[in-house]
């Protein structure tokens, strides 16, 4: 079903690179690669998590992001300071549309802004007493907070704070977590350092005291989903209709208590490998658990990994398992009945993060829909290992794509659609492509789970079968006499 | 001296893991194999070869140090 031979693939990544200078050329063109299926280790031909080029467009977040906005931000019953300038917290508001429930400003505070709003004073002074006054105020008008965690922006780090000193003594004398997160915005290359530091602090300040319980027999929980407009709700209720006993959601809708149960059970599941592998791994080391990775997007993947997960557990999990796939096969293939039609034969490009790039594949397959370019904003080489095998032979693959890439890319390769971040939206929108923002579902979701699918299928339906698209050379422009339509930049 | 996780995979191979070196490898083989001598010389599947200190055979997964030979 491919489109381009190998060949063309490779002179097309040549042909883009061709405007950058010698150097930058040679950097970029290790992050470009036709996909080799049969290659065992990505890192022979992409590669990944390195510094982005000075002066190109990149998408990528930073650290902070990765921590406040990915990893502590969804856990609803703590307070996440942001620690710094007033901007990084407010910009980063509920924009990830972690859904969670609860009373805002009461027991829940996940759409909330806390922020030190650190003045020209706090950084030639220092910002440490306005810290310490803060996490006063947060318990003097939250007192049903569980928890306090201080992200960091990067002037915290540039003027030498000792916020672990100040959360010490906070936690000495309010008896609750407050965590020192060092997520300075410049640490790393992208957001994924952010994931690290943030799994580190929850092992180190959040697990450290906890132990070893028995679990119980079907106890499971649910890793690196981040209830992106319900995404782990509607993931959840399948387990659950399993058999499975869900005791800990993280971080979406998660809290405090969930972490802490983490280690009562007997199978952690893993959604978004990159942002929460690194605690996992540790609960593997230290209590014993282990980890699968999963994919609940698409009846075809969701059916794999439901009998995946399955396979932990004994004979009658097994069989509720099969009941559960055989109870929302004719929903499905409904849905598939409708859109499919609709959809048949277009072609996608996937620019996001995390686990998207290749976890939605199964999915846009499902509606006979091909995936033709995909690639990460902040992978690292384990993602790329993980792609490749989904990805088919000969298509692109780029690595923290730059701005004007990703724009030569579509132009050459014109796909049907293009799922990415808000930041391209409106440029693909006004070439006249089809689009979806990939990374909160677009204001949409839950695509996870079968409930998801559907959703998931009208959404594409819908961008690209919108009427729009027939609207957009103007009518007098059409006809046989009109001139042809020229892009400015060409 | 990094730190290195040494775990099986769901396929029940060795693995080796340095996550500040971003490295995931299929451990090849193992230069000690006994219950009472486990570690030695761990030659990775991409040819590069880490030496951990010799121990009795540890329960996995493990993090312990190891030198980049």
């Amino acid at each position: 079903m491919t489109t381009m031979t190998r060949e063309e693939t490779d002179a097309l990544i040549q042909e883009v690179l061709e405007v950058y200078p010698e150097d930058a050329k040679a950097d970029r063109a290790k992050h470009l690669a036709s996909n080799d299926q049969s290659a065992e280790k990505s890192s022979k031909c992409i590669t990944s998590n390195r510094k982005s080029l000075p002066g190109v467009m990149t998408i990528r977040g930073c650290a902070y992001a990765g921590s406040k906005g990915v990893v502590w931000g969804p856990i609803k019953d703590m307070i996440h300071i942001s620690h710094g300038p007033v901007g990084c917290g407010q910009y980063s508001r509920a924009g990830r549309r972690n859904y969670y429930v609860g009373t805002t400003g009461v027991n829940t505070f996940g759409t909330m802004n806390f922020t030190s709003d650190f003045q020209e004073k706090d950084i030639v002074f220092g910002g440490d007493k306005k810290l310490s006054k803060l996490i006063e105020e947060v318990e003097a008008l939250f007192p049903l907070n569980k928890g306090i965690s201080v992200q960091s922006e990067c002037p915290i780090g540039l003027i030498g704070d000792d916020i672990e000193a100040v959360s010490k003594k906070a936690a000495a004398e309010f008896g609750k977590p407050v965590v020192p997160v060092r997520c300075e915005g410049f640490r790393g290359v992208s957001q994924s350092l952010g994931h690290h530091i943030a799994n580190d602090a929850i092992r180190d300040h959040m697990l450290a005291d906890v132990e070893k319980v028995e679990p119980g027999k079907y106890d499971v929980s649910i890793i690196g989903d981040y209830n992106i407009g319900g995404d782990a709700w509607s993931s959840r209720i399948l387990l659950e209709e399993m058999g499975l006993n869900v005791v800990a959601q993280w971080s979406g809708d998660g809290t405090v208590a969930e972490m802490k149960n983490c280690p009562k059970v007997k199978l952690n599941l893993l959604h978004c490998y990159r942002s929460m592998n690194y605690i996992s791994r540790f609960m593997e080391e230290k209590y014993g658990i282990p980890w699968i990775e999963y994919n609940f997007f698409g009846p075809t993947k969701i059916a794999e990994s439901l009998r995946k997960i399955a396979s932990f557990f004994d004979d009658e999990i097994k069989a509720n398992a099969e009941k559960v796939i055989a109870k929302y096969q004719p929903l499905m293939q409904a849905v598939i009945d409708k859109y499919k039609a609709r959809l048949e034969g277009k072609k996608v490009m996937l620019y996001v993060g995390g686990l998207r790039p290749r976890h939605v594949i199964g999915a846009y397959e499902d509606l006979g829909m091909e995936v033709v370019g995909t690639g990460y904003e902040f992978a690292h080489n384990d993602d790329y290992d993980r792609t490749m095998k989904e990805m088919g032979n000969a298509t692109l693959l780029y690595d923290d794509v730059t701005g004007y890439e990703l724009e030569e890319f579509v132009k050459k390769i014109k796909p049907d659609l293009i799922g990415s971040g808000i930041k391209e939206k409106y440029i693909f929108q006004k070439m006249g492509i089809p689009f979806r923002q990939m990374h909160s579902w677009d204001y949409s979701g839950p695509y996870h789970g079968y409930d998801g699918f559907a959703i998931f299928a009208r959404d594409m339906d819908m961008a690209i079968n919108s009427p729009t698209w027939s609207g957009m050379t103007a009518p007098w422009l059409k006809g046989s006499d009109a001139p042809a339509a020229k892009a400015v930049n060409e | 001296m990094p730190s290195v996780m040494l775990r099986r995979t769901e396929g029940g191979k060795l693995s080796l893991y340095v996550a500040k070196k971003d490295l995931e490898e299929i451990v090849e083989t193992v230069e000690f194999e006994t219950p009472e001598k486990w570690g030695g010389a761990l030659t990775l599947a991409d040819g590069s070869v880490f030496y951990v200190d010799p121990m009795p055979e540890p329960k996995l997964p493990i993090t312990v140090k190891a030198k980049k030979m």
